[in-house]
């Protein structure tokens, strides 16, 4: 085993057993908590898979701003007195679906003839400045992302504007 | 080497962790973090293809930047209208909020 | 000149490594692991010199000695306090959530440590030389906003919880304007690799020169993520008892206060290297690394001696400031600073007189909008009402009269 393999195994045990763990904890921070420990486990792939920028982009939007976000929602709204139950009559049935899932998942990729592709040596130093320049410049003539760029600066816009609205005093 | 599949397979796990959380679990604020597993799940996958199939190309990351606004902008407005309705209904029971069932 | 010790100790050990039969790649994890400890231990190093030369310094300001006490000039007294710290009891609230009461210290510190490891001492010596540099040290910096939520929840105290809410609010409001300013210098060097910023500012002259506002946009939101004097408001003692450490003791405090100092100097270095050239103009590597620390000690005093001599802010002025002031000007230097580079971009030393005369409009104009605001804010002050106690009401004496 490489170093590398080391590391993906270890990774991959991380992220499925804190996603396994958040889905089952009582206590919501908790969960939030194991909610963060998985995330950084995908960042930890986002770095194997030598894709740096999301790697760091993962940890700056997901653990500090969305997890961040999630935790304050939590402790807001804590509901002391009536813990009730966990899973609500549908949990037996959802966990059938959810095995189902996974296991359609696997079927359909495993004849998929690209299944167990190694990865290609490529100059991923150079990606960067690629996805840098792939948001705004055009390529062949055609903003080929551009428009997708300008709409998601717009879907970010829209949320801040409402939270704006929302927190704001009433005259 | 590490084969595509290792990822694809572990990808299709945490959607499916993430799917139970959503399916099964009854506070609101749960389902939108199993919604949170089931973005990055696929957005393992986008990367992984971009960089086991067209590394040439940077596509594959473009739209999993795309995957994360849309998921700052999902959980900023999920947030905001479970705080809503725990502020007029006090609960953040999935099964609680039935106001507009019949 | 250009002798590079650790390049000549970090070859001979690979080749150490090597002739044991190991192979290549795990020779290189064990380089980086060595690596990654030597960073960590230069740092917390460095936090031990930092707490004499603190109390030192603060001494010396508040005219009195410091610590003189234990070996030369008080140079042991980093000693005893860790001795101190260490043998002291540690505390466990009864009702506390052990597992994130404990390891919430620890993230302070690994928050700090993180930021050490893309920081380059010199032109070859750098932990990791990261391509999207600028964006991990904002990156990183979000787990210290995590230790800070973690220690306040888990101690289960109502002074805890304020705290850790407002340091939140705090951090997270500042880390805005860290980010934005953190543009401005990767635009002109056009690169996020840290090491080639400062070999960008090597060709063309510092950033401070080119960027003096965004500088002190960096320089205050860095005072507001470390989160000392005029921005402890997440651990105002006289209000909020100590914020979310207050149920912390012993070494777990101790590790509160490391994240705290190193984070001080990880500030300064980030300020030597973003704006004023970093180990520049040394290209040696033993007297890059000289140049660098001794810039970062200069920023670092330059810290200390804001949180000596400023009060403390008030919570909402801090907001304020930030939301109404700051993040304002930053988005406006952000739209121009790339509008004006597009015209002057290839005129040599024109562009950095243009980039300062750019800079010190924007500045005047600032302060003149602000202090209209300001102005024009004055009756939201607390004014007591006029009472009536002094003057008696004038029906009654006008009946008197009549």
């Amino acid at each position: 085993m490489t170093p590398l393999e080391v590391i993906f195994w270890i990774a991959s045990a991380v992220i499925l057993i804190s996603a396994i763990m958040m889905v089952t904890r009582r206590n919501l921070v908790h969960a939030a908590l194991f909610l963060i420990v998985t995330l950084f486990g995908v960042a930890v792939y986002y770095v194997l898979l030598e894709a740096s920028f999301l790697a760091v982009v993962q940890i700056l939007v997901y653990i500090g701003a969305i997890a961040i976000l999630v935790i304050f929602a939590v402790m807001l709204t804590r509901q002391v007195t009536n813990p009730g139950q966990l899973f609500n009559k549908h949990a037996s049935l959802a966990l059938v679906m959810s095995i189902l899932v996974f296991i359609g998942l696997y079927l359909a990729l495993s004849v998929w003839p690209e299944f167990s592709a190694v990865a290609p040596e490529a100059d991923t130093a150079a990606a960067i400045s690629n996805l840098g320049t792939a948001f705004f410049v055009e390529e062949d003539g055609q903003p080929v992302y551009l428009l997708a760029t300008m709409t998601a600066s717009v879907l970010l816009l829209i949320p801040l504007v409402g939270a704006i609205f929302v927190a704001r005093q009433k005259e | 080497m590490i084969p595509l599949s290792n990822y694809l397979i572990v990808a299709a796990g945490l959607f499916s962790i993430g799917l139970y959380a959503v399916l099964a679990r009854k506070n609101a604020i749960m389902i939108l973090m199993g919604i949170e597993l089931m973005l990055n799940a696929v957005n393992i996958n986008l990367v992984a293809f971009w960089r086991y199939l067209t590394p040439e190309n940077v596509s594959g990351q473009v739209f999993a930047a795309m995957v994360f606004v849309v998921a700052a902008a999902e959980v900023a407005v999920g947030i905001a209208l479970i705080m809503t309705v725990y502020r007029r209904r006090d609960t953040v029971s999935a099964d609680e909020i039935n106001l507009m069932k019949w | 000149m250009n002798y590079d010790p650790i390049a000549i100790f970090a070859e001979w050990l690979r080749e150490l490594l090597t002739s044991w039969n190991l192979s290549d790649d795990f020779a290189t994890v064990i380089l980086k692991l060595i690596g990654a400890v030597v960073v960590a231990g230069l740092a917390l190093g460095i936090f031990i010199l930092q707490t004499w030369l603190e109390r030192k310094v603060a001494g010396r300001m508040q005219d009195r000695f410091g610590p003189n006490r234990v070996g030369p000039f008080g140079l042991l007294q980093p000693i005893a306090d860790a001795l101190k710290m260490v043998t002291k009891e540690d505390t466990t609230p009864e009702s506390a959530d052990k597992v994130s009461y404990n390891i919430a210290p620890v993230m302070a510190v690994f928050a700090v440590l993180m930021i050490w490891g893309v920081v380059p001492y010199s032109s070859t010596w750098v932990g990791t030389d990261l391509d999207v540099g600028v964006l991990y040290i904002g990156a990183v910096g979000s787990f210290g906003v995590l230790a800070v939520l973690m220690a306040g929840w888990s101690s289960n105290n109502k002074y805890a919880l304020l705290g850790a809410f407002r340091g939140v609010a705090q951090l997270i409001s500042y880390e805005v304007p860290l980010l934005l300013s953190l543009v401005i210098p990767v635009f002109l060097a056009r690169s996020m690799n840290l090491n080639e910023i400062i070999g960008k500012q090597g060709d063309v002259g510092w950033f401070i020169v080119f960027a003096p506002l965004a500088f002190v946009i960096f320089f205050i939101s860095n005072l507001a993520e470390i989160g000392r004097t005029p921005f402890d408001l997440l651990e105002a003692e006289s209000e909020i008892v100590a914020g979310y450490h207050v149920e912390y003791s012993g070494m777990k405090f101790g590790l509160f206060q490391a994240g705290e100092f190193a984070h001080s100097f990880a500030s300064a270095a980030l300020i030597s290297i973003l704006f004023f050239g970093g180990w520049q103009p040394a290209a040696s590597p033993w007297l890059g690394a000289v140049v660098f620390f001794a810039k970062t000690t200069f920023f670092y005093f330059v810290i200390m001696w804001i949180r000596l001599t400023l009060p403390r802010i008030r919570i909402d002025h801090m907001m304020a400031m930030n939301w109404k002031f700051i993040v304002p000007l930053n988005i406006i230097l952000l739209m121009t600073v790339p509008l004006l580079d597009y015209f002057v971009k290839d005129l040599g030393a024109t562009r950095m007189y243009a980039h300062f005369g750019l800079n010190m409009v924007l500045l005047i104009g600032a302060i003149v909008v602000a202090g209209r605001a300001i102005k024009k804010s004055e009756p939201d002050r607390v004014r007591f009402p006029e009472r009536a106690v002094a003057v008696p009401p004038k029906e009654e004496t006008e009946e008197v009269a009549a």
